[in-house]
């Protein structure tokens, strides 16, 4: 069994190279100087890295939130060290091309990479992955100069990054944006407005922060049409590189969160002395969907951070079930006979499935969705138009079901560990309190739920949602072949039906004028769904478990038994919710809806 | 001047190992493995010479099966220049492995040998003495500070009394201790680097004849599960229990 407490490492080698098979990968000429082995060495010294440099402050973040003194950011020490171990091993580029000093890694090792560094402190891994979000829309939308003068910094891990959306007034609701842009002669703009939620927004890790904020061009168009994106340095640079004074963009205060404490967040006021130096990224007015090109490989970045936290928590009850003796079995009271283990009673065990299921039947779809990222190199233009498809199906799913039920495994982590959980000697409060963001940033899950429903599961006639039946069904028929594996097949099979009769029945009343009503149970359909394709996951699981148990060696027998029990109890306990979801969405309840204001 | 070093793959750290059912050893199925730590200090320890300028090269040697490549890829990432398979499918004792590092040592003939004090495996602290024996050369064993000048080397070692200061004659075998240094992280282009250095393969029969290890293991069992244990009503009490189990 794996010791570590970032991931099961048995059940992360199965997900890579038993389940999703990526050294197919390495046919694609933009890896094909890759092999398994450099994947795992990669793999390796990140969790290196993540257990000596990351891990150890986790708790001594949370418990020394950043401060502000005299205008400036006070992080804890460690952080910049750990960063600094992080720049230097080259993690900032395990993206970027070659030529731009890059790894040229695939988008699914870099996704185990930040996997684990997020399990060993998801406030430190904030820094550099905004850092590189903001690098990625660059080398997409950027010219050739911003590139030098403010990407390639960020992949050498001399600035950092941020995105800068939501303002005070408006969160979720980017159409409400207020933020000023006025051209200037030069080309360049001077920006005035306030940012709100802007996580690292100012500290003194880098020489440089690169803000990317989204603001409207003077007499531009009203609404999302009217947003355009722009780099706001916060230290204005000379055409050769060197920094120069400081930019108009002021440190207004910190936010003071619940948890992630590590990672600062800040609200930001910009243009305030009527000076703050702006430039245009892309064309205008499209900022919005700028921003957004970027959005399915961040939030699948959310939701396998959230799914990270569940596994955590998991490991760390997982581990204390096993040590800790408590209570008998209710056919044995004697009191003279010794306690079991927690990991005796079936209730602990019902706890840890869960856990199990949840966490690392997401860590499978998580992943599967990060090489479908990469499979938009793929030659056959068929293969490419439906890994997209998937993609925009799979993402919310991932960010929304991800981070709710992570949540949910975090809860019961805490349950396993009793009174003890509750108290901060252990670590499993803080990854409830860490991982309690995820369902509200990067779209609230709410959000996630009416773009799965009213959009991704909507467009092109049904598309993307008939490309996930049938790769599901392919997967029941062969399960149906399989020994004890039949049953699930069909139980997948009558979900698939389920599934596709809900969603014509909503297609229906949004052609009728019903939006409201057809979308009022969105949240019912995003679980619906997430756990049909979680259900999917665990039998593509099992399947390979059942084949792979004859020519097994002692330990992974006992791996593939876990995978086929898991699978065994997800179909028995979680996959049969769904039809009561199916029958709330597909007869549009109306409880919810139809309530008023003044009736609460 | 050329430094060999010689890593030994081994359980990693972290893994709680588990002796197999059949008590034919430990279960090495499917649990992570790495570089001997006391190694990677000896590693670190030549690059840092050559950075210094007082190495020309450095080359890092395993014996095992082709398995073991993978630490000697990990320690070309760290920057050794080449590394060498000694290849054999059986775990080497110590003498064994002596013999065949003194046939590389005269084939190769480096200044400064470096390897790890010992093998968090067997804990031997063999190794490395051995090899200065049959290679007829001095040893420094326990480093932790190595100072080299021209032909010589001033090693301080950590004693049970404290600190002990040897000058010694160079070629020689210096084995390291856990505060000779913190080895380097990997970077990620030196891995793909790696991948490009060289890697030579020798059949350990080519460098030894008779192979064979001297030592017959008969068993390896678990250490024994502790007892319950026992409330004693005063100190004599405690006296008589510890007689009485022949403990005092």
């Amino acid at each position: 069994m794996s010791t570590s407490p970032l991931m099961d490492l048995r059940h992360l080698d199965f997900l890579l190279y038993e389940l999703l098979q990526i050294e197919q990968l390495t046919q694609y000429p933009r890896f094909n100087e890759h092999s398994r082995e450099t994947f795992e060495a990669v793999i390796d010294l990140a969790h290196q890295l993540a257990e000596t440099q990351f891990l150890p402050h986790n708790r001594k973040s949370d418990l020394n939130e950043p401060r502000m003194v005299d205008g400036k950011v006070v992080l804890i020490a460690e952080i910049g060290a750990a960063l600094d171990a992080f720049n230097q091993a080259g993690f900032m580029a395990v993206l970027a091309d070659y030529d731009d000093g890059g790894m040229q890694l695939p988008f699914v090792i870099s996704s185990v990479c930040d996997a684990l560094f997020s399990a060993a402190n998801p406030s430190t891994v904030a820094y550099p992955a905004l850092a590189r979000a903001a690098a990625n829309l660059l080398h997409v939308y950027g010219t050739e100069e911003q590139k030098r003068l403010y990407m390639l910094p960020i992949i050498e891990g001399r600035y950092y990054g941020t995105m800068c959306l939501s303002e005070p007034q408006a969160g979720s609701s980017l159409a409400d944006i207020k933020c000023q842009a006025q051209p200037q002669a030069d080309g360049s703009y001077r920006l005035t407005g306030a940012k709100m939620w802007i996580s690292a927004g100012d500290h003194e890790l880098g020489e440089n922060i690169v803000h990317l904020v989204l603001a409207r061009i003077s007499g531009a168009p009203e609404g999302v049409r009217g947003i355009s994106l722009f780099i706001v340095p916060r230290w204005r640079v000379n055409a050769d590189g060197s920094r120069t004074e400081r930019n108009d963009v002021t440190l207004a205060g910190l936010n003071h969160k619940m948890g992630q404490r590590g990672s600062v967040n800040t609200f930001l006021k910009f243009g305030e002395q009527g000076d703050c130096h702006a430039y245009l990224v892309g064309e205008p007015h499209q900022g919005l969907a700028h921003m957004f090109h970027m959005m399915n490989e961040e939030r699948i970045g959310v939701g396998m951070g959230a799914v990270q936290q569940g596994s955590a928590g998991y490991l760390y009850s997982l581990q204390y079930a096993r040590e800790r003796r408590q209570g008998r079995h209710p056919d044995q009271k004697d009191p003279a006979t010794p306690p079991v283990l927690l990991i005796e009673h079936a209730d602990v065990r019902r706890m840890l499935l869960q856990q199990k299921c949840y966490v690392e039947g997401a860590q499978a779809l998580g992943f599967y969705a990060a090489m479908l990222v990469d499979q938009a190199l793929d030659p056959d233009k068929n293969v490419r138009r439906e890994s997209h498809l998937l993609l925009e199906l799979l993402t919310p799913i991932i960010k929304a079901w991800g981070s709710d039920y992570a949540l949910r495994a975090n809860d019961l982590a805490i349950q396993i560990l009793g009174g003890y959980g509750y108290t901060r000697e252990y670590p499993v409060e803080q990854y409830y309190r860490d991982n309690r963001i995820n369902p509200i940033h990067e779209g609230t899950n709410g959000i996630q739920a009416l773009d799965l429903l009213g959009r991704k599961a909507m467009m092109q006639d049904g598309a993307a949602l008939q490309a996930l039946f049938k790769r599901m069904a392919a997967s029941a028929q062969q399960a149906a072949q399989l020994e004890g594996l039949d049953g699930f097949a069909a139980q997948l099979l009558s979900g698939i039906k389920l599934a596709g009769e809900v969603t014509a029945a909503t297609g229906q009343r949004m052609l009728a004028g019903e939006a409201r009503l057809a979308l009022a149970n969105a949240t019912h359909y995003m679980t619906m769904l997430g756990h049909l394709t979680i259900a999917w996951f665990w039998l593509q699981q099992a399947m390979i478990a059942q084949r792979a148990l004859p020519d097994a060696n002692a330990a992974d027998v006992d791996f593939y038994q876990g995978k086929l029990q898991a699978c065994r109890f997800f179909f028995a306990t979680e996959l049969p919710q769904i039809k009561h979801l199916a029958e709330l969405v597909g007869d549009a309840d109306q409880s919810a809806l139809a309530m008023r204001a003044e009736w609460f | 001047m050329k430094v060999l070093v010689f890593i030994k793959r081994v359980v990693d750290y972290n893994v709680r190992v588990k002796v197999r059912p059949d008590g034919s050893g430990v279960d090495t199925d499917g649990v992570k493995m790495s570089i001997n730590p006391f190694d990677e200090i000896a590693l670190e320890e030549a690059l840092r010479m050559r950075e210094a300028g007082q190495a020309d090269e450095v080359i890092v040697v395993s014996a095992g099966t082709s398995d073991c490549q993978q630490q000697l890829r990990t320690g070309l990432a760290m920057g050794a220049d080449r590394a060498i398979q000694i290849d054999t499918d059986k775990p080497l004792q110590p003498l064994t492995a002596a013999r065949a590092f003194q046939a590389l040592v005269e084939q190769q003939q480096p200044g400064v040998v470096l390897l790890g004090k010992q093998a968090i495996d067997d804990d031997n602290n063999q190794t490395g003495q051995m090899l200065a024996a049959l290679w007829g050369r001095p040893q420094a064993t326990n480093a932790a500070k190595i100072e080299l000048s021209g032909d010589t080397a001033r090693v301080t070692r950590e004693v049970d009394a404290g600190l002990e200061v040897l000058d010694i004659d160079l070629p020689a075998v210096i084995t390291t201790d856990l505060r000779l240094n913190t080895p380097r992280f990997v970077k990620l282009p030196d891995i793909m680097k790696a991948k490009k250095k060289p890697l030579d393969v020798v059949a350990l029969d080519g460098l030894v004849s008779d192979a064979g290890n001297d030592l017959k293991i008969g068993n390896w069992s678990p250490p024994p599960q502790r007892g319950k244990g026992i409330m004693v009503d005063d100190v004599a009490g405690l006296v008589t229990e510890l007689k009485s189990r022949g403990l005092l």
